[in-house]
């Protein structure tokens, strides 16, 4: 897992190595400067001269410039190897998604990729800093200082080896103990923050029913039961200060009494009172150390779940690749299903799609019809490669959609999907990503086909108008015209709507299919609709029932031959039973 | 943020904080205050006994001769710390218990306050941004309340006591030190400032970032469907170079702080040295409280106490950024507790009612039959009118910001048990007129009458009680299935609930579910399908059985069969009420009472279905020819 992450250090490469080095100068002069001092304190207590009180400053301030350089350095490095290690994980990660599948994308979830890209790559960076920095920092000033100290102290030292377990076990247990709790109380604490959203998106409910009250006592107690959680956590991480504070003046005591005899009886030899006061400044140190390391090893075990979730990414391998010696032309809107059967993953029991024999023509009119769950979405979205075949062949323009270049397949299948986004950005800079290139004459015919260009030149920005994120400021009829004139813009063989008109007025919805069938005649249209009336005029309606394909044939045919279909046309257009031999009367004479 | 702004929402914080924990925060702050004196103090001891110690060796006595004062010392010691130990204890479990409870009264507070916000803020404010001031704006808090805030203390109280220690040994000495603290406060200032600022910043282009990545991953697929993919990268790859310059400055001038601070810290300690040293060999006088003259039992715990002042100064710089950051989060939550709460004037009020003597009587028990109590100032007495669902609407003006007028001259009237469709475009003003009924907004002019009352009498509470609605957009609870029909009326009981279910068609698919009425689920209702979602949204609505409906169809594409009991629930729910529907559906238009068409604002047709059609006119248009289904 650390190899796998350690690959987006890249050309940080220098600065994450680096920090460690300076960090180490750093914590080595930290630990010379005390005992310098130390000889300092010594010189004064003796009486010396000015000189030589001068000269040991000269030496500390040496010291202190030199300590400040590496801790400048260090510091500095570490900065732009954290940051530049974040800016590439993020860049790996978004890269890697870029490559992704739509299957691939079923399986994460655009939710938890973006939790993934961002709190956990915070996480991770935070770790490598500690990495790179602090658990260099904290183990070396341990052992440093534990080394200067029994230089000082001699046998004194000793006693560290008996706090030093204390210490380590008690933050041990008090982080046992603390970390259920928070482990507990953070998904709780997102969930708070999830119905807080949830009350405000449904805002207009809470006050119609006049919920706010009830809503209120709901959040307080919510709210509440998270304060005792981490009310409780906290109290006991709250004991780690307090311990270190008592091994700290432990220590003291020890050193004070213990070393006060040492230097009386041995007449300074063993000890003097310069290293005395020196013995109690790395104590604080190597406690302090010890505290740090705790606090990494903490760190370290939260930021692991994200690191294994930001592998888990990098590590997924994209399900669909173009071939390696892909043919790069469509030749054209020609559409051949031999038998397809489809699932969503291996793991499903039961086919999405089963034994789909299905023929195309260039520059037909296809209508799908069917209900919820009966496959319609699925069976187009083999023909663009969005998903493969499981059983079965795809071919378009006569060649098996595997044989293509992604891309030239995809441009060359235009598909405005049942769930479609517009971006954040001005109405041309949307369009223009169905063609880079597109002037702005295209832009406005395909508006125009598309039946947007009226409401377009009603803002007063017209084409430059800026679309919200989540085009919030435009309608849901607006929003679907806007996705088909994209789409369009690509001049594609083959152009898949599916459900795309669902918000668009009948009226308008006839104009764009007479436009479409008028301007892009050589181009195979497959229409997913509801409506019966979207797909009435169609050279051919298919009906899906539960994976299969029910029935394939004209309105008319349909109307007469198929119960399904009949259905839902009738339920649709006229209201009553007394309608529908008219109808079928109606249906009867047009065969 | 301007200087004097920051000590405004300083003091806020404070009183806020103050007004939680009224007895709780003084003691703290005496805590706190004990904590740092008796932190401050051992080291007198210290000192004490290596000046015993020194004098012993100077003078050659035996340890037997010493050890006496020696272990006084520090016994003293050993009393000190354990108070220091037993004080910072009782600091930490405090803070745990102040800090925890201000951040969850803070969010009771800021998501109470929120419920009582008009509509109109929901509507002008973006979700993401409301959001933000329960995640990011608590988050930056919570380091401040409960490090920054404790920890200015400490070492304010620390730099204190050790500054008058120092001057009780000599003020000369004590001057160098102070020297040395400016500068270290300087030096603070001035790169804490940058960093602070770059912090800031980064928080901003975080938030940036976040957005970008939110909306790309969430368009993936159609990223995909127009192979994307390059551009998106390219595009990505700004925003994040963007975040990595500014969290890179952010950091670099943090890390450098600490190593400058100490080593400021060093240089002070030679400073004092040196000083020292001279002071001693050249004789110089010393001016001090104590009356001491310089000596070397004046300069080494001078020495150490210069180290232990450093230390304290360098311990508040950390806190600098979180300062900051803290500040500015609440000066968000700040803006949000300060937005006007939605006003209430009205004094009519429903209650439920009985008939006494052919008299209406209020009832103190649910008696099913409500009734408006109207009381009259003037002439001191109460009315009793009937609940009964007419609404009646006299040449009516809005505007949601007064330079744009939105619907202009509305007037209508809806009898009891009367269906009123509304038909028209996009923007027609639909749904601005039911926003209007149910106060969401208020009219700028005109009257709106509910049973003959003015709607502006009317409690906010009561006249929303007496109008249902059902929304295009269907919003659902995170709980089980019977909790969300139950917020209908929270008094139902269960048996109501599948009343109001059955009514809605809904009871058929429920049962369907893993746990039937007790499935729980998700705020979007993710895993029901659109239908269900609205069925529900209707069975909540029968179960609260108001006498006025306002219902909103969507236009959403479900399947047909779906569609169907939908559309039956509707119907069912329709029975015997007064009700504004926003039209999508044919047989709905067909079957109201009066057909009011819209255009810009204007009723520009109304009459029932037959005779609009016989006008021929715009009705005759859309329903020939198209419906504008958005």
């Amino acid at each position: 897992m650390i190899r796998q992450l350690a690959k987006s250090i890249r050309e940080y490469k220098k600065d994450s190595i680096l920090t460690p080095i300076f960090v180490a100068f750093e914590v080595i002069l930290e630990a010379i400067i005390p005992f310098v001092i130390a000889q300092l304190v010594n010189q004064i207590r003796v009486g010396a001269g000015i000189e030589v009180i001068l000269n040991y400053g000269f030496i500390l301030i040496g010291l202190a410039l030199l300590s400040l350089l590496f801790g400048f350095l260090s510091g500095y490095v570490c900065a732009t190897a954290s940051t530049g290690f974040a800016k590439n994980l993020r860049h790996d990660i978004f890269e890697k998604v870029q490559g992704f599948s739509f299957a691939n994308i079923d399986k994460f979830s655009a939710a938890s990729l973006v939790t993934r890209l961002t709190t956990d790559v915070q996480n991770a960076t935070m770790a490598f800093m500690m990495l790179i920095r602090t658990a260099i920092r904290a183990p070396m000033n341990l052992v440093f200082s534990f080394v200067m100290a029994y230089i000082m102290g001699g046998k004194m030292a000793l006693i560290f080896l008996v706090v030093m377990p204390i210490l380590v076990g008690g933050l041990y247990l008090i982080a046992r103990k603390a970390m259920p709790l928070f482990r507990m109380g953070f998904p709780k604490y997102d969930a708070l923050n999830e119905s807080v959203e949830e009350n405000v998106k449904g805002m207009r409910v809470v006050k119609s029913f006049v919920r706010e009250e009830y809503e209120m006592e709901k959040f307080d107690k919510a709210s509440d039961d998270i304060r005792v959680i981490f009310e409780k956590a906290e109290k006991i991480l709250a004991f780690n200060g307090p311990l270190m504070q008592m091994c700290l003046n432990v220590v003291m005591v020890f050193v004070l009494s213990v070393g006060s005899r040492t230097i009386i009886t041995t007449q300074g030899q063993a000890l003097d009172i310069g290293q005395f006061s020196t013995l109690l400044t790395y104590s604080f140190q190597i406690l302090s150390s010890l505290m740090m390391l705790s606090m990494i090893f903490v760190m370290l075990t939260f930021s692991y779940e994200s690191a294994k979730r930001i592998c888990e990414v990098l590590r997924e391998e994209s399900t669909i690749h173009s071939p390696d010696n892909p043919i790069l032309e469509v030749k054209d809107g020609s559409i051949d299903f031999e038998d397809v059967s489809f699932k969503y993953s291996h793991l499903a029991e039961q086919p999405v799609l089963r034994g789909i024999d299905l023929h195309i023509q260039s520059g037909e009119t296809i209508g799908i019809i069917g209900g919820t769950g009966s496959g319609k979405s699925s069976l187009v979205q083999l023909i663009p490669r969005l998903y493969d075949a499981t059983n079965g062949k795809v071919r378009v323009g006569g060649v098996d959609v595997r044989d293509y270049d992604l891309e030239v397949l995809r441009d060359s299948v235009a598909m405005v999907l049942q769930k479609n986004v517009l971006f954040s950005g001005t109405i041309k800079e949307n369009l223009r990503w169905g063609n880079k290139e597109a002037s702005d004459e295209e832009l406005k015919e395909a508006c125009r086909l598309a039946g947007a260009e009226e409401f377009i030149l009603q803002f007063p920005d017209q084409y430059d108008t800026y679309i919200e994120q989540g085009g919030t400021n435009v309608s849901g009829g607006q929003k679907q015209r806007l996705c088909i004139a994209r789409a369009l813009l690509k001049k594609p063989k083959i152009l898949i709507l599916d459900d795309s008109t669902s918000a668009v007025d009948t009226k308008t919805d006839a104009l764009i299919r007479k436009a479409m069938r008028e301007y892009i005649p050589e181009t195979t249209k497959i229409i997913i609709a509801q409506r019966t009336s979207s797909v009435e005029d169609a050279d051919r309606i298919i009906v899906m029932h539960n994976g299969e394909i029910d029935a394939i044939g004209t309105s008319a045919e349909l109307l007469k031959t198929n119960k399904i279909y009949r259905e839902v046309y009738l339920s649709q257009n006229k209201q009553g039973n007394e309608l529908e031999e008219e109808t079928l009367e109606m249906a009867g004479g047009l065969a | 943020m301007k200087k004097k702004n920051r000590a405004g929402i300083l003091k806020r914080i404070f009183k806020l904080l103050f007004s939680f924990y009224p007895r709780l925060l003084p003691v703290m702050i005496v805590l706190i205050l004990v904590n740092a004196i008796i932190s401050a103090i051992p080291s007198v001891f210290q000192q004490n006994i290596i000046a015993t110690i020194e004098n012993a060796r100077n003078t050659n006595l035996p340890w037997e001769e010493v050890k006496g004062t020696v272990y006084y010392f520090v016994g003293i010691l050993i009393a000190l710390y354990i108070t220091s130990i037993l004080a910072n204890i009782a600091f930490h479990q405090l803070s745990a218990v102040i800090t925890q409870g201000f951040l969850a009264k803070l969010r009771n507070l800021m998501f109470n306050h929120m419920q009582t916000l008009p509509i109109r803020y929901f509507d002008t404010n973006k979700h993401g941004d409301i959001m933000s001031h329960y995640t990011n704006d608590i988050d930056s808090m919570r380091q401040m309340v409960s490090q920054s805030f404790p920890q200015l203390l400490i070492s304010l109280v620390t730099v204190t006591t050790i500054l008058s220690i120092m001057m009780y040994y000599s003020i000369w000495m004590g001057l160098v030190i102070i020297f040395g603290a400016t500068l270290s406060i300087f030096v603070t200032r001035k790169v804490g400032g940058l960093s602070a600022r770059y912090f800031v910043r980064q928080q901003k282009t975080t938030g940036l970032t976040e957005g970008f990545i939110e909306e790309l991953i969430h368009g993936q697929k159609v990223v995909k469907v127009f192979n994307h993919e390059e551009e998106a990268q390219i595009d990505f790859d700004k925003v994040n170079e963007q975040l990595c310059h500014d969290s890179k400055m952010a950091n670099r001038y943090s890390n450098i702080l600490m190593p400058i601070l100490n080593n400021i810290g060093y240089l002070i300690y030679v400073a004092v040295a040196v000083a020292g040293g001279i002071f001693i060999q050249k004789g110089v006088p010393n001016f001090s409280i104590s009356g001491l003259p310089f000596s070397i039992a004046v300069v080494v715990p001078f020495l150490g106490m210069s180290r232990q002042f450093a230390g304290s100064i360098n311990q508040v710089s950390p806190q600098i950024n979180s300062i900051v950051m803290g500040l500015a989060g609440a000066e968000r939550i700040f803006e949000l507790l300060d937005e006007e709460e939605e006003t209430d004037e009205g004094y009519v009020e429903l209650v439920n009612a009985k008939y006494v003597d052919g008299e209406i009587v209020e009832s103190d028990i649910q008696t099913g039959f409500w009734a408006w109590k109207h009381p009259h100032k003037a002439e001191g007495t109460i009315t009793y009118t009937p609940l009964q669902g007419d609404v009646r609407m006299f040449d009516v003006d809005f505007a949601y910001t007064p330079d744009k007028v939105v619907l202009h001259n509305i007037s209508l009237y809806a009898k009891p048990g009367q269906k009123v469709a509304f038909v028209g475009a996009t923007g027609a003003g639909k749904t601005t007129i039911t926003n209007l009924i149910n106060r969401f907004y208020d009219i700028a002019d005109g009257k709106i009458r509910y049973d003959g009352i003015n709607i502006n009498k009317i409690k906010k509470a009561s006249l929303r009680k007496s109008l249902g609605i059902v929304l295009q957009e269907t919003v659902l609870f995170t709980g089980t299935v019977m909790d969300n029909i139950r917020y209908g009326k929270l008094e139902a009981t269960d048996e109501e609930c599948i009343a109001a279910a059955k009514l809605a068609g809904a009871d058929e698919f429920i049962r369907t579910l893993p746990n039937g009425y007790q499935t729980l689920l998700d705020g979007d209702g993710s895993n029901l399908s659109q239908g269900q979602c609205q069925l529900l949204a209707i069975a909540r609505a029968a179960v609260a059985n108001p006498p006025v409906m306002i219902l909103d169809e969507a236009t959403s594409s479900i399947d047909t069969r779906t569609e169907q009991i939908v559309q039956e629930g509707m119907d069912a729910l329709m029975k015997g009420r007064t009700v504004f529907v926003i039209a999508h559906r044919l047989s709905t238009v067909k079957n109201a009472d009066v057909i009011i068409v819209l255009d810009h604002g204007h009723i520009i047709e109304r009459g029932t279905h037959e005779e609009l059609l016989e006008q021929k006119g715009e009705y005759y248009q859309l329903y020939t020819g198209a419906f504008e289904l958005e």
